[in-house]
């Protein structure tokens, strides 16, 4: 992340998603605005990963959708590989989404549970008339294997596999067009520690072997570390601090972000107690929304 | 003697395909004053056995197989639901994950406080409002009194599970089960409710088990800690001992498997990932259930033809394993990378 964003892949300025709160009945008048997100401004160079953290409700994941056009912006500006998303017609927006993908939470709700594995792999490639049938079966074989799933599953359905196996096929759908940038919001949130650091490793794999860039969207702290090149952290729609991912966490410059970073615990019993201290005398700072 | 002793629990669900193994074989014990954090991840069986403790299981589909469960000297398997009501909330009380489900919407705050007193205390209706009122401070919630006649929606999540943590408390019980406590709150919240717990069970001289799939949560909150894997308890030790000297397979793999949120290099390395996944508890391994992930579990090894026993290692460190770490020679571990 360049400091101007100069060859940046992604790059976004002042982005807001406001959404309206209407009163009224028979006749809706918008009485004032939810501010999602509220003058939002970061960028992804090529390759890397920007770290979007943040407790529930700060604005997160409408900034990943808002990113990717999936939520319409209220205002701000989106660039992605030189060109402004906000001011897109639908179908050069579509031809964009082949760059731009996305990877969801909950691997239970986010795969259609009437379609087979294979199908649903396929499906970006339908969508955009990419190669013959035989082309397309042959990828998600190709696709399957990428993201370490048993190419020999293709007809079988979402429910019969785990978690772990679940999220495997959204990654492998969300490749399946070659993106360069792909919004994680949450991949591993919903997955036991000892899936989630498979999952891990494989983005990091990806990102290795095809160059992707992430916007790594989630509130575990530890995870977002070990995938990040910068952070950005994220409070009641706005950007309280960003940077590179070893200075934000070892020297915090705002307040929101040392009593966040302070109140996560770590597995080790004797640090504990030290970060114990440390976060009393941040005295809970944010805690509890009293 | 212990406060809680649980000797060979095993609590099966009968199924369609057969019984799940979902607690098989735990003992444990909790000292007066002592926090035992039970963790491991989902399915292992951690809160089976605490719902177990409390006989809040619905039998069928569960069944009780075997165990007993002493608390203060009285055997608690062996009471009806009656006798046990006595027990549950007074003696023992519990909180859940969910603050969110675990408050009834249509009550307010006071009338779900006083509701415990009022069954297992012989108080006066007024007595008890002026109790909730101070429990309702004791766990920080500003205004209490006023905020007694709100009903649940006017909380938030944090805020619920403390108005939870102070229904637990109302009756001043001996042991507090805390199963999953924090899991659905912000890091925040969540330290915010884990020094209350530490503050309370200080001034209470309670007990506490704390349920948990977070290393993190049992570093900070445990004296003691057990870990499940598969309906069984593969190692049990003090705290320390436990991050500092693991010595079952499957605790050093987890606590290899997590992110760190301090240290160098935590971006350029990779996780060590534990491959596969937990067996089925319809049909768990004969042997060893970690065997079929274990790195260290060889051909004709003996760990893959019968369990492993649950064996002292050092004093109070027991591993239900064929290789703990301080018994592995180098053969092993080399072939093993």
């Amino acid at each position: 992340m360049s400091a101007n964003g100069d060859g940046a892949l992604l790059e976004v300025r002042d982005l807001a998603k406001w959404f309206p709160i209407r009163k009224g009945f028979l006749v809706e008048r918008t009485v004032d605005h939810v501010k999602a997100v509220d003058g939002v401004s970061f960028s992804i160079a090529e390759g890397t990963t920007l770290g979007l953290v943040g407790e529930s409700g700060s604005g997160k994941s409408t900034t990943g959708y808002s990113v990717l056009q999936l939520l319409k912006p209220t205002s701000g500006s989106v660039r992605f590989m030189g060109k402004e998303l906000t001011e897109l017609s639908r179908s050069d927006l579509r031809e964009m989404r082949r760059e731009m993908q996305i990877v969801f939470q909950d691997p239970y709700s986010s795969l259609n549970p009437r379609m087979t594995v294979g199908n649903i792999v396929a499906e970006p490639l339908v969508v955009h008339s990419i190669g013959t049938r035989r082309d397309r079966e042959a990828k998600v074989r190709d696709l399957l294997e990428t993201v370490g799933f048993n190419p020999d599953f293709t007809n079988r359905y979402p429910h019969e596999f785990s978690g772990g196996q679940r999220q495997r096929i959204g990654i492998a759908r969300a490749l399946a067009l070659n993106p360069r940038l792909i919004v994680c919001d949450e991949p591993v949130s919903a997955l036991d520690v000892s899936i989630q650091a498979q999952i891990l490793n494989l983005l990091k794999d990806l990102q290795r072997d095809l160059g992707l860039s992430y916007l790594f969207v989630a509130h575990d702290l530890a995870v977002v570390r070990t995938m990040s090149d910068h952070i950005a952290v994220m409070n009641q729609g706005k950007l309280v601090e960003t940077g590179p991912a070893a200075e934000v966490y070892d020297h915090p410059r705002e307040d929101y972000t040392k009593a966040l970073l302070a109140a996560v615990p770590v597995p080790d019993p004797r640090r504990m107690r030290d970060r114990k201290r440390e976060r009393r005398k941040l005295g809970h700072a944010i805690a509890e929304g009293f | 003697m212990a406060l809680l002793d649980v000797e060979d629990l095993r609590t099966y669900f009968g199924t369609r395909r057969g019984d799940v193994h979902a607690v098989d074989g735990v003992s444990f014990s909790v000292e007066k004053g002592r926090t035992l954090g039970i963790v491991g991840e989902s399915g292992c069986g951690k809160s089976v056995t605490a719902l177990s403790i409390m006989g809040l299981l619905p039998m069928p589909p569960a069944r009780r197989v075997s165990g007993t469960i002493r608390f203060d000297g009285r055997e608690l398997s062996t009471l009806s639901e009656r006798e046990l009501e006595d027990v549950r909330g007074r003696q023992i009380a519990m909180i859940f994950q969910d603050p969110m489900t675990s408050l009834n919407p249509t009550l307010t705050i006071g009338t779900q406080l006083t509701e415990t007193m009022l069954r297992h205390l012989d108080v006066s209706k007024d007595a008890a409002r002026k109790r909730a009122a101070e429990l309702l401070e004791e766990v920080h919630i500003p205004n209490a009194r006023q905020r007694l006649d709100d009903y649940p929606h006017r909380y938030s999540g944090g805020m619920r599970q403390r108005v939870m943590i102070a229904i637990a408390l109302s009756c001043n019980p001996r042991l507090l089960i805390a199963d999953e406590p924090t899991t659905a709150l912000d890091v925040t919240v969540q330290a915010g409710i884990l020094d209350l717990l530490d503050e309370l069970r200080e001034q209470h001289d309670m007990a506490m088990i704390i349920i948990t799939h977070d290393m993190g949560v049992v570093a900070e909150a445990a004296d003691d800690i057990a870990v499940m894997y598969a309906g069984q308890i593969v190692e049990q030790a003090p705290a320390e001992e436990l991050f500092y000297r693991p010595e079952h397979p499957y605790t050093e793999a987890l606590l290899g498997a997590l992110p760190q949120l301090e240290g160098e290099n935590v971006r350029e390395g990779r996780l060590t990932a534990i491959p596969g996944r937990p067996p089925d508890l319809v049909d768990p391994p004969e042997a060893c259930r970690f065997a079929p992930r274990c790195p260290y579990a060889g051909l004709g090894d003996y760990c893959t033809v019968e369990p492993p026993e649950l064996r002292e290692l050092r004093p109070g460190h027991w591993a239900r394993t064929a290789h703990p770490v301080s018994e592995r020679d180098e053969a092993i571990v080399e072939t093993a990378r």
